[in-house]
Parts: C-alpha cells; sequence; structure tokens
C-alpha cells in the first residue's frame, strides 16, 4: 500500500488560538477516511492545510511524498477538494465550470471529455449542464461541486462535509459514489454524520479542541461505547417484572434500563459490566425462567455516544453518565 | 503564462454573463459623450480634436474604474469561492494578473466602443490622428492604473460597497496628488523633494502630457509601475488574508 498523504506533527495557531495541535496520521492508497469531530475542532483547518490553502504554522503535511508548502502547485493537482458549503461562481454553468477546471489542471481533450463524461455520469447532472449554478437546488449545487473534484481522476480526494444538506437517496448515492472510488484513490470526509462515517469509511479519526483523540476502524471504536454488547430484550408487559429481577441477578450485567414502556410491551437493556459478550448467559437464563420474549438483539454500540465521550472529555466538559438521550427519546 | 489566461478568460466572460457589464458599458460611454458635447462644447470648438473628450477621463474613471475593481476579489472571498480557485494549480500571483488584465481588458472594450467619436471628428475635418492614438492610449493606462488599486483594495474586504468606496478614495489621492490641495497638506510637515515626489505621482500630470500626443517613455514607466506595484501588494494582502 502506498501512503498518499503524510501529516506529522501539524499545527496551526491563529495568533493566540491553537486550531489544530501537533496532529499527526498517514492515509493509505484505499483507504476511506472519515474525519469527525464538533464543530470548531480544526477539521476544516487541517482539510485547508493539506490542499495548500492555508500554510501551517508547524509540522509537516507531505502528499505523495512532496511537502505541500515547497511543491504546492504538483500537490495541488494531485488532489481533488470540495470546500466546505461547495462553493463554486453562481455566474457560471456546470459544463463551463468543469471546462474550466480541466483546463487550469492541464488536462487534454481526450482527459478531459472522458472525466466530465465520469463525473456527469456518476452524479447525475446531465440535465442541469446548461444552467447557471446559481440557479440549482443545493443538491445539485453540491453534486457539480462534487464533480469538479473528481473530473481528474486525483489520487487523494478531500471533502469537507460532501453530504451536508443533500435529502437522504441524494446522500445515499454519493455514499455509493465514495465507496466505489475508494480503490485505487485516498479519500478523507469531513463529517458529524456518524452513520455517514459506519457507511462508508474504513477508518475514523476523531478531533477535537484541535488534537487527535483517536484513530481507529469504526467499529472498534463503536465497541468502546457503554452500550457495546448490551443486550436488548423486547417483552410483554406481563413478562418484565420477572425477567429484570432475573437480569439484576446475572453476573456479567451491569445495569438494567427500560428503554421503552407501553401499555402491551416493555424493552429493557441490560448493560454488560465491562463490554464483555452477556448474550449467551442471559439467553439461557430466560430459556431456564422460561420467560417469554419477542425480541432480544446485541447492541454494537453507538458512535454517538463514544463521539461525545471523547469530545466532551477533550473540551473539558461535564460527562453525565445518567445523560443518556437515546433512553429518554424511545 | 497560460494559467493567467485561463483566468482571464473566465474572469472576462463572468463580467458578460452579468448586467454588470451591460450597465457599465452604456453608462460610460452616455457620459464620455455626454461631458464631451455639452461641457466640453466639442462642436463649438470648431476643432477637429478629442481634446475635451480626453479631459474628462480621469474624472469618469475615479468612479467607473473602482465599479469595475470591486468585484475581482472581495466577491470572492464573500461567496468562499477564493478557497475554490486557489487550491487549483495556480498560483496566487497568477490569479492576480489574470483578474487585473480582464478587467482591463474589459476597461479597454468600452474605451473602445467611443470609436464613433473618433470617426466623427475624421468627418468633420483632418485631426491629427497620431495625437488621437496616443491619448487612447494614455487613456487605456490611466484605467490600469486605477483598476490595479482598486483589485488591490478589493481583496482586502468581503464588502464590494466597501471596497468601491476606498477604491474610489484611494484613486482620488492618486489623481489629485499634483494638486494644490493635496500638495499643501504635505508641504506642512514633509520636505519639498518628497513634495516633489508626490507630485509626480499624480495621474493627472502623467496623462496630462499623454493626451496631448506626447508618449513620454517616463508617463508609461510611471504607469506600469503603479500597476506593478500594486498587483504585488495585491498578491500579498491575498495571502495574507487567506485564512482570515
Amino acid at each position: 500500500m502506498t501512503t498518499l498523504l503524510d501529516i506529522r506533527g501539524l499545527t496551526k495557531k491563529y495568533g493566540p488560538i491553537t486550531a489544530v495541535d501537533n496532529v499527526s496520521f498517514a492515509v493509505d492508497q484505499g483507504e476511506v477516511l472519515g474525519f469527525i469531530g464538533p464543530n470548531g475542532s480544526g477539521k476544516s483547518t487541517t482539510m485547508k492545510i493539506v490542499t495548500g490553502f492555508l500554510a501551517p504554522t508547524s509540522g509537516v503535511v507531505e502528499v505523495g511524498g512532496l511537502d505541500v508548502t515547497r511543491y504546492p502547485l504538483e500537490i495541488k493537482r494531485r488532489i481533488g477538494y470540495l470546500p466546505e458549503g461547495a462553493p463554486l461562481y453562481g455566474d457560471m454553468t456546470p459544463i463551463s465550470l468543469l471546462n474550466f477546471v480541466c483546463k487550469v489542471r492541464r488536462l487534454s481533450k481526450e482527459e478531459t471529455r472522458r472525466g466530465i463524461d465520469y463525473a456527469v455520469e456518476k452524479l447525475h447532472i446531465a440535465n442541469v449542464l446548461y444552467q447557471p449554478i446559481e440557479t440549482l437546488s443545493k443538491g445539485y449545487k453540491r453534486r457539480v461541486g462534487l464533480a469538479q473534484a473528481i473530473v481528474h481522476e486525483p489520487d487523494l480526494l478531500i471533502l469537507d462535509e460532501p453530504t451536508d444538506g443533500l435529502d437522504p437517496n441524494q446522500k445515499h448515492e454519493v455514499r455509493e459514489l465514495l465507496k466505489e472510488m475508494s480503490g485505487k484513490k485516498a479519500v478523507i470526509i469531513s463529517t458529524h454524520i456518524l452513520e455517514e462515517v459506519e457507511a462508508v469509511c474504513s477508518r475514523a479519526i476523531v478531533i477535537a479542541k484541535g488534537r487527535m483523540v483517536a484513530d481507529s476502524d469504526p467499529l472498534s471504536l463503536q465497541s468502546r461505547s457503554r452500550l457495546h454488547n448490551a443486550v436488548g430484550i423486547r417483552l410483554p408487559v406481563g413478562q418484565a417484572q420477572a425477567c429484570i429481577q432475573m437480569l439484576n441477578g446475572l453476573g456479567g450485567v451491569h445495569q438494567v434500563r427500560t428503554m421503552v414502556e407501553t401499555a402491551s410491551m416493555v424493552e429493557l437493556l441490560a448493560l454488560s459490566t465491562d463490554s464483555s459478550e452477556i448474550l449467551g448467559a442471559v439467553h439461557t437464563a430466560i430459556d431456564e425462567k422460561g420467560i417469554q420474549v419477542d425480541e432480544i438483539y446485541v447492541e454494537r454500540g453507538r458512535l454517538e455516544d463514544v463521539f461525545r465521550d471523547l469530545t466532551y472529555a477533550a473540551e473539558g466538559l461535564r460527562q453525565d453518565p445518567d445523560a443518556h438521550p437515546e433512553a429518554s427519546n424511545a | 503564462m497560460l494559467n493567467i489566461w485561463i483566468v482571464a478568460r473566465r474572469e472576462l466572460s463572468a463580467y458578460f454573463t452579468s448586467p454588470l457589464a451591460y450597465v457599465f458599458i452604456v453608462i460610460f460611454l452616455a457620459l464620455a459623450g455626454g461631458l464631451t458635447f455639452f461641457f466640453g462644447q466639442w462642436l463649438e470648438r470648431g476643432q477637429a480634436d478629442l481634446q475635451v473628450f480626453f479631459v474628462y477621463h480621469p474624472y469618469l474613471y475615479l468612479f467607473l474604474i473602482p465599479a469595475v475593481g470591486m468585484r475581482l476579489w472581495a466577491e470572492e472571498r464573500k461567496s468562499g469561492t477564493i478557497e475554490f480557485l486557489l487550491t487549483l494549480p495556480v498560483t496566487t500571483g497568477q490569479i492576480v494578473i489574470g483578474k487585473f488584465l480582464a478587467a482591463w481588458v474589459f476597461a479597454g472594450i468600452a474605451l473602445a466602443l467611443t470609436f464613433p467619436m473618433w470617426i466623427t471628428v475624421n468627418m468633420l475635418g483632418q485631426p491629427d490622428n497620431g495625437v488621437i492614438l496616443a491619448a487612447y492610449i494614455g487613456s487605456w493606462l490611466m484605467a490600469g492604473g486605477f483598476l490595479a488599486l482598486s483589485a488591490c483594495v478589493s481583496a482586502m474586504t468581503k464588502n464590494q460597497v466597501i471596497a468601491f468606496v476606498l477604491a474610489s478614495a484611494l484613486c482620488f489621492v492618486f489623481m489629485m496628488s499634483g494638486v494644490e490641495i493635496i500638495q499643501s497638506f504635505f508641504r506642512a510637515w514633509t520636505p519639498q523633494t518628497f513634495v516633489d515626489s508626490i507630485s509626480e505621482l499624480s495621474f493627472l500630470t502623467n496623462f496630462g502630457e499623454v493626451s496631448q500626443g506626447v508618449i513620454d517613455i517616463r508617463d508609461l514607466v510611471f504607469f506600469f509601475s503603479v500597476i506593478g506595484i500594486a498587483l504585488f501588494v495585491n498578491t500579498a494582502i491575498v495571502e495574507a488574508k487567506k485564512g482570515v
């Protein structure tokens, strides 16, 4: 695997404010890296430095082995970039914008034709190619922004909140596109939509207050959740009391929560003491006691939880172990 | 070079896709013509030249050129497209020059559309066409000077109205620096050599000579220096204000 992006000790200061604080990571070919963090955590700043828009205060950023501050034009040729909010020239049509980008990127006639055909087909913008961009809907604008980022088949694709403002179908299409393109390239997307990380990313970096607080694949990130390996049980109201008693008596169960309660049905969640596997034990106990249940499932953990824990800790905010919005939402 | 050309072409077509271009050209032609006929009393003078046509150009440019230049950078910064543009494989200097050239060509098109005046004066008498050509070149150079200053100011703000007002003020200072009011302001507290060198910076003084048909190398050097220095400062401002 070739390393396409290598960041070592990257720091960016705006006067007294440190926006990015000693961040280091590398991205290989084929990886789809999800860059997640609260607003103002330094995601966009990092992306702006990698794309050569901003200069780092200190640290090294290399794209394909070239230092961004020493070879800005070479690295800009290799990168496809969608800035936050997909800013585009409203007075241009998508086709003239794409042609402009191909010209600036010095693509041959053949490469231009192929690139534009590919981008137009992938992003379904054929029907708006000749309308001024300012008259397009938000979804189309975003897709035109994505099209200009992939038209030259870049090695490294950097997308700052690519699905922000898209409807669920459009989000799905963009994610499919990202998965499809990821093979030969490295893709970095920033987002605060965590389902997106689960859906497309092979790796996730959590950043808070300019610092990296986690770097792993989404599954192991999920497993850091307090709810990891918890067992959910849905059962008739009449069975609930017996079941709660049984669960409380079971070794390995740390806490039992009532998630949903209606006139006929109760949904319980048994939290595992140290996130270890408890499904087997719960299942056996249910059989032994003859408790009648409608559904049993294992909770893989929620990225939202992990995200909140990690970023609150970094920002020095209060962590409230009893605050579980998913329980109160339900 | 090719990059400058690509940027300039996009920028120039941006002028013509907005109504600004047409409004500007119509207003410029109407004012240039109106001033010549009514204030300059061109026909009544009975002389086959365009002296009274060119003499109003500095005053026209004072507010029309900032109107052309105000959008160059302020609009990019306001809409965020500056991030898109500066992450393409083009240097900041190439973009600065490309944008300036586009605006300058646009001003040149507006100026060239005054050609009926030239035709008219040739129908009415035998003017010295060399003088007129020199004056056209001088006028275009002066427009370039004003434009470079306007572009420079435009890079400092996201607000086009602020860019327009500040650019007009800056152009006024450069235009009038040979005039007594500005001179006496500096005379009070700076040495005479400084006052003299300020007056050398005056657009009016430098344009005055060219519009008489005398293309002095010093006037050319003057206008190209103003353009060059303003664009250099423009580049520095764009670089410095990227992250803000």
